[in-house]
């Protein structure tokens, strides 16, 4: 990927109405051609952001530069940016044409321009025939479509999405998920997308952006966020079925292991984060997915027994619920697996593999 | 009333008529006694409303001695329109006698130029408190909303002092003047909870494609505006027709709005009391905005009802 130089670069970027905080002293930079995810749950700013981004809410503090240039003080229009929004925000008293051309009308762009622009998003876009309906006259996944060609046609340097997908139903979405990420393949344009949906950040970014209450928690690309996660938050926002959060405490020295209630979990293998804590209370954190059963649990570094609970068939795969150390631990297995309820089983795992958070701070140890 | 559990889950009462048939498709409709009821009420309803009118109309279509015989609710024995005639061209108000017709040119030249004022003031209005905030945005809308519940009298003396200094006392652009400062609390609240249904998303995406103020409020906006606005003509233009108060303060002898020409007409003591002529009177002025309602029902109700305007 062609990577010089930065796209998008926000200092120290802070927004409060009045005495609520939404983004504070907030530092961003997103490369050339990058596409990066702002992911978190509802009301931690991230689409504050990326209005933020888009010059349709004033910054309290701070500055943002796109292309080099300070435009923390202009206007939408002049920033080089194209939005995409959750309700499409199609004007619906125009068709589909009239739709894209319209930013070109106001920046009056000549006719022949303008005709060769949109011939060009709706090639890519595929929405040839669409262009002379009213949106009133398609469907969701046609009107995001639209919406994506509104930008489109703009030229611009800097896309960004504000939960484009979120008003779909999951099939579409998946769809639409593979075509923005084509899209992005064959424009090679700098991408700013907001989701909560953590598929879709995994899927689109090139680095995810965990944000919570304003606050950027981690920035990384999406395997080293889903596989070190800095805090707890991000470990359990991320991956679904969700991780597994077991309380204890951790014990350093010759043998470091986590305890809790009689069991004991060597953390030989654990690599410490240089940073944090390394003893003291703790949660031990471990993927569904990476965790072993029968034959295979003993080849694993820890393994115990255990009994089935209760067990969730979800076709492809199926998730087991059982007890460690007396707290409720979930694990996948194939969907080929038939486990009854009561059944003994013995799990492993490799504590490689795992996250130890501090309990007070909820930081990675 | 207390349904065991073992009825609860039988069939409704009106199966047994059909036994052994199986309940399938559409459940049978039955007149209940409620709907009897509510049919009762508004059958009786209508009629409270519909017989007084229906007097109007005949009386207006007799002569005077047909009137004079008392049978209030027979219909005419030798239909005339003279009475309507009269009432439009030579009925007396006072020492003129010219009929209504001039009253109604006058509510014309009142009511048109009101209505479409107030309504361009009032979506601005709206607009801009629903979209472009400012400080002490929200103050003023609360400042207009409460003129709205400003009783009339109270301002009439200020007004007529206000407007004569400048001149504009008794003539017609006073008169559109205050209907249009009427108009702008009830229309201002109208319009900006309209725009406030709309996502805000769509400004958003107006504003980055590079609209400005006027151009998104002309280009985006008004066209989405057209339900909202036929509620706005339809209580302006009424309203405005209606008005007696305002008329006969602030137009002017010159202007006099119809309802106060109909007023003299009807108030009229010299000579015989023309029944037939009075009510001709009445319906011609109640016309216009019996006529809006008419042609406009339809689009006044799906207007009140326009919500959430999907994009």
């Amino acid at each position: 990927m062609a990577q010089n130089g930065t796209s998008v670069s926000i200092q120290d970027l802070s927004l409060s109405f009045g005495v609520v905080t939404v983004l504070e002293t907030l530092n961003l930079d997103v490369a050339e051609g990058e596409f990066i995810v702002l992911l978190g749950p509802s009301g931690c700013g991230k689409s504050t952001l990326l209005n933020c981004i888009a010059g349709l809410l004033d910054v309290s503090e701070g500055s943002i530069f796109i292309k080099g240039k300070n435009v923390t003080w202009e206007e939408p229009k002049d920033r080089g940016i194209g939005m995409v929004f959750q309700s499409y925000a199609l004007y619906p008293q125009m068709t589909v044409e009239k739709n894209l051309s319209f930013g070109l009308r106001v920046a009056g762009t000549p006719k022949d321009e303008i005709a060769k622009r949109i011939a060009r998003a709706a090639e890519i876009l595929q929405i040839e025939p669409l262009l002379q309906r009213k949106p009133a006259a398609l469907s969701g996944g046609q009107r995001q479509r639209v919406a994506i060609g509104r930008a489109l046609v703009r030229d611009v340097d800097v896309f960004l999405f504000d939960e484009p997908l979120s008003n779909l139903d999951a099939k579409l979405r998946a769809e639409l998920r593979v075509e923005i990420k084509l899209l992005h393949r064959k424009l090679q344009n700098t991408m700013i997308y907001v989701t909560h949906d953590q598929i879709e950040a995994m899927t689109l970014a090139d680095r995810i952006a965990v944000m919570k209450g304003g606050v950027i928690q981690q920035l990384d690309a999406p395997q080293t966020i889903y596989n070190r996660p800095v805090n707890r938050f991000v470990a359990g926002f991320l991956g679904s079925p969700a991780m597994n959060f077991i309380d204890g405490q951790a014990e350093t020295g010759a043998t470091a292991a986590f305890k809790t209630g009689n069991v004991s979990i060597p953390l030989a293998r654990y690599a410490f984060d240089a940073a944090g804590n390394s003893s003291g209370p703790c949660v031990f954190g471990i993927r569904p997915e990476h965790v072993a059963l029968g034959e295979a649990a003993n080849a694993m570094p820890f393994a115990i027994d255990a009994a089935v609970e209760i067990v969730e068939p979800m076709g492809s795969d199926t998730l087991v619920w059982t007890k460690l150390g007396g707290q409720n631990f979930s694990f996948r297995v194939e969907a080929e697996k038939t486990l009854r309820n009561g059944e003994p089983i013995r799990i492993g795992f490799d504590p490689a593999r795992a996250s130890l958070f501090d309990s007070q701070s909820g930081n990675r140890m | 009333m207390t349904v065991g559990p073992i009825t609860a889950i039988q069939p409704p009462r009106e199966a047994p008529d059909q036994a052994g048939v199986a309940p399938f498709g559409p459940k049978p409709r039955r007149i209940s006694a409620g709907r009897i009821g509510i049919y009762a009420f508004l059958v009786v309803a209508a009629l409270f409303f519909l017989i007084p009118v229906y007097i109007m109309i005949v009386t207006s279509l007799k002569g005077m001695p047909e009137i004079r015989l008392g049978h209030l609710f027979n219909p005419p024995g030798e239909p005339t329109f003279q009475p309507w005639a009269d009432a439009w061209l030579h009925a007396c108000t006072g020492r003129d006698c010219n009929g209504l017709s001039p009253g109604f040119y006058n509510s014309v030249k009142i009511t048109l130029p009101s209505v479409i004022i107030s309504i361009i003031c009032a979506s601005i209005n709206g607009y801009a408190l629903t979209f472009w905030p400012y400080k002490g945005a929200n103050l003023l809308f609360g400042l207009l909303v409460f003129g709205a519940f400003v009783p009339y009298q109270v301002v009439i003396y200020p007004l007529i002092i206000g407007l004569s200094s400048v001149g504009l006392f008794a003539s017609l652009p006073g008169i559109i003047i205050v209907h249009t400062i009427f108009g702008m609390p009830i229309l201002t609240l109208l319009f900006r909870n309209f725009y406030a249904a709309i996502p805000v998303e769509l400004f958003k995406a107006a504003r980055v494609d590079g609209a400005g103020f006027w151009r998104i409020f002309f280009y985006i906006m008004l066209p989405m505006s057209v339900p909202i606005t036929v509620v706005a003509v339809i209580l302006q233009v009424t309203g405005i027709w209606n008005d007696f108060l305002f008329g006969i303060v602030f137009a002017g002898r010159s202007n006099w709005p119809m309802t106060v020409q109909l007023n003299n007409i009807v108030n009229t003591t010299t000579g015989v009391r023309e029944y037939n002529v009075n009510m001709a009177a009445t319906i011609l002025t109640a016309a216009v905005p019996l006529l809006i309602y008419f042609i406009s029902g339809r689009w006044f109700v799906r207007g009140i009802a326009a919500g959430a305007v999907k994009g």
